[in-house]
């Protein structure tokens, strides 16, 4: 009992860095209705900028600023130069143009900042808490703990930004209806800039996250992959549901990557192992079925 | 054209309604096909064959089959890659199963078991659409390459699934020179493009746009969603399972599951975005844009820095390559969303007034 346990809160802590990236897609989904393929190469972007400028020889705040506004220069410049050219084109032609950005993304952050892997020290260490191994034999990562406890602030700080700001009203206003916003003067234009550069900022956070704990490499882009079932089974519209979809999401692929090769292997013999590639999405794939919006989505009615 | 279809009157209906209406077309098509088949295997070399022409006309097969799914009914797939691994595995293993079946008839058989995971990872396409189908069809991309990987059955229990195909034997004729296979998979395709021409201009093809376009007031006119939708899944999947089976068998020879990665799906997916979403001809220009624009750049960038004496590696080639990918996505996106076979629309309509053209 005590191994389930070690293996559900170790699949907890990850869900929340699934639930960091996802985040990001539901910024930018709540506010434009786009659908971000993009997110995991801003991460890959982000992390690289950090480590980029702290081999030129920036200490880690000024790296962190640096990337942060290199982020926000390129939120604007792609709602500048291509979201803004396909408004009212269907959302399946935004969703292609953001693999298109993805992919332009992947072949600019390397040549600007070099490809090869390199780590990035935020001083935090990924070792076991002693005191929870001394008095219940848990292996469970300082580090992950610090994660988790990032994105629980970034999601504070996110929710009062909405809630309690100026800006934030005008967010969710342009999220409700874009017409009505407009119509009532705000301006539609920056706060789809606002909503790019809170996206690289909430990209920058995670990618020094996964970043910090697997290296700064191409791998990084993947992300994006982990956290798109994380979004399905919460909804693509709901802060709170990418967080609950993340947990959902981590814990049971750690615990089906323990659990379900060994039945596989009795039924049919050999090894079974790296079930956490599909397991999410086959997982959210049935959810599909029972509730098509995801667990806190909006429900989508269809007009003729 | 150059040409009109002023003075030819059509008499009969089976006269109308030909495939192409238009004799000038009709000598052109045939013309093509006589270059295709006689021509081409006159003029080219084996490096050729095997490094340019098989893949194009193996990828614009594959390309034409998600055209089929995304262009006309409007489904967006990203899992192109694992059907085309299910058709090459599939008919792998009739080959390697059954004795002494053709090899024709086990690529239809992979073109069919293909057929048959598309509609299973195609039945959530009634309840979901959009990002959501898209994001669904990634679960079929990731679990039907493990599957490859982790069941040694499949592979015939070789080491991490690599299978070596079989001998093409074809009416006791083994096919070895990549010219012979060249004819095959060029006969195999046209096959298969003209039935989709066919296809997409009939009662199934109409329902399908209607589908793409509102798929409410589709079924609100008496489409039925579930078999229109999941038609297109089969078909488009026995197309990318026939274009995978022949990727096996003509192009490299041996394959493993991870060669059909979520990369060649995106690919596959450009193809039709750059050559043309919902149009037959565009599945082709598409592939041969995509195939060639590595090997130009390969060429071109090298050449380009050193003019201007920069130092450049082949890494650096490799992410310029990915850049410009990306670029023209976006660019064509923006703007010319019907991609080069629509460009190639306009030409035409152009050149028909040219050179008065008021």
């Amino acid at each position: 009992m005590n191994f389930f346990f070690e293996v559900l809160i170790g699949g907890l802590l990850s869900g929340v860095m699934y639930a960091l990236v996802a985040l990001g897609f539901v910024m930018i989904y709540k506010a434009s209705g786009v659908f971000n393929f993009a997110q995991g190469a801003m991460v890959y972007l982000a992390a690289l900028a950090v480590v980029g400028c702290m081999e030129m020889g920036a200490p880690l705040w000024l790296a962190v600023i640096l990337a942060f506004a290199i982020m926000t220069l390129f939120g604007i410049a792609t709602e500048k130069f291509v979201l803004r050219k396909l408004v009212n084109q269907p959302p399946i032609a935004l969703f292609m143009a953001t693999i298109g950005l993805a992919f332009f993304i992947e072949g600019l952050a390397p040549l600007l900042f070099g490809s090869q892997p390199r780590a990035l020290d935020l001083g935090i260490v990924d070792e076991p808490i002693a005191w929870v191994l001394d008095n219940w034999n848990m292996v469970i990562s300082k580090f992950d703990l610090v994660a988790a406890a990032v994105a629980s602030l970034l999601v504070a700080t996110l929710a009062l930004f909405f809630q309690y700001t100026r800006v934030g009203r005008a967010l969710r206003a342009v999220a409700d209806d874009h017409q009505a916003a407009l119509s009532i003067g705000i301006p539609l234009q920056h706060i789809w800039a606002i909503v790019w550069g809170v996206a690289g900022f909430v990209a920058l956070v995670a990618g020094m996250m996964w970043g910090a704990r697997n290296g700064v490499q191409f791998a990084l882009t993947f992300t994006a992959l982990k956290a798109l079932p994380v979004l399905i089974l919460g909804g693509f519209t709901s802060v709170p549901g990418a967080i609950v979809g993340g947990l959902i999401i981590g814990a049971s692929e750690k615990l089906a990557e323990i659990y379900i090769p060994p039945v596989l292997q009795d039924l049919f013999g050999g090894s079974f192992g790296g079930i956490e590639g599909w397991f999410p999405y086959v997982l959210a794939l049935l959810f599909l079925l029972v509730r098509p919006e995801g667990l806190f989505g909006e429900k989508h009615i269809d007009r003729v | 054209m150059l040409y009109r279809e002023a003075g030819q009157f059509k008499t009969s209906y089976t006269a109308d309604q030909q495939l192409f209406p238009i004799r000038q077309d009709r000598i052109g098509v045939l013309v093509l096909l006589a270059i295709a088949f006689l021509g081409v295997p006159l003029f080219a070399s084996d490096y050729w064959f095997s490094a340019i022409l098989i893949p194009f006309l193996i990828f614009s097969l594959a390309a034409l089959g998600l055209n089929i799914l995304t262009g006309y009914a409007g489904q967006l797939s990203l899992g192109s890659a694992a059907f085309m691994a299910v058709g090459a595995y599939a008919a792998y293993n009739f080959q390697l199963r059954i004795e002494g079946i053709p090899i024709l008839v086990s690529f239809a058989c992979g073109g069919l078991c293909a057929a048959l995971v598309g509609v299973l990872f195609g039945l959530p396409s009634l309840r979901i659409k959009g990002f959501y189908l898209a994001v669904a069809t990634l679960a079929a991309q990731f679990f039907i390459v493990w599957c490859l990987t982790k069941f040694p059955w499949l592979s015939n229990n070789s080491s991490s699934g690599v299978i070596s195909t079989q001998q093409l034997i074809i009416l006791g004729h083994e096919l070895k020179t990549p010219l012979e296979k060249y004819l095959l998979v060029l006969a195999i395709v046209v096959v298969l493009a003209l039935a989709a021409k066919n296809l997409v201009r009939s009662a199934t093809g109409r329902a399908w746009m209607a589908v793409r376009d509102m798929d409410v007031a589709a079924s609100v006119i008496g489409i039925k969603l579930l078999p229109t939708k999941l038609l297109a899944f089969a078909i488009s999947s026995f197309y990318c399972g026939v274009a995978g089976a022949l990727y096996a068998f003509c192009y490299l020879g041996s394959v493993e599951p991870d060669g059909f990665s979520l990369d060649m799906s995106f690919k596959i997916l450009f193809m039709i975005i750059i050559g043309g979403v919902g149009s037959i001809m565009g599945s082709f220009l598409g592939a041969a844009f995509i195939l060639l624009l590595p090997i130009f750049l390969d060429v071109a960038l090298p050449f380009l820095a050193g003019l201007f004496g920069l130092p450049f590696s082949s890494a650096t080639v490799s992410h310029i390559q990915i850049l410009l990918f990306g670029a023209l996505i976006m660019f064509f996106l923006i703007v010319e969303p019907h991609g080069l076979a629509r460009l190639w629309q306009i030409g035409k309509e152009k050149l028909r007034l040219w050179p008065f053209p008021h």
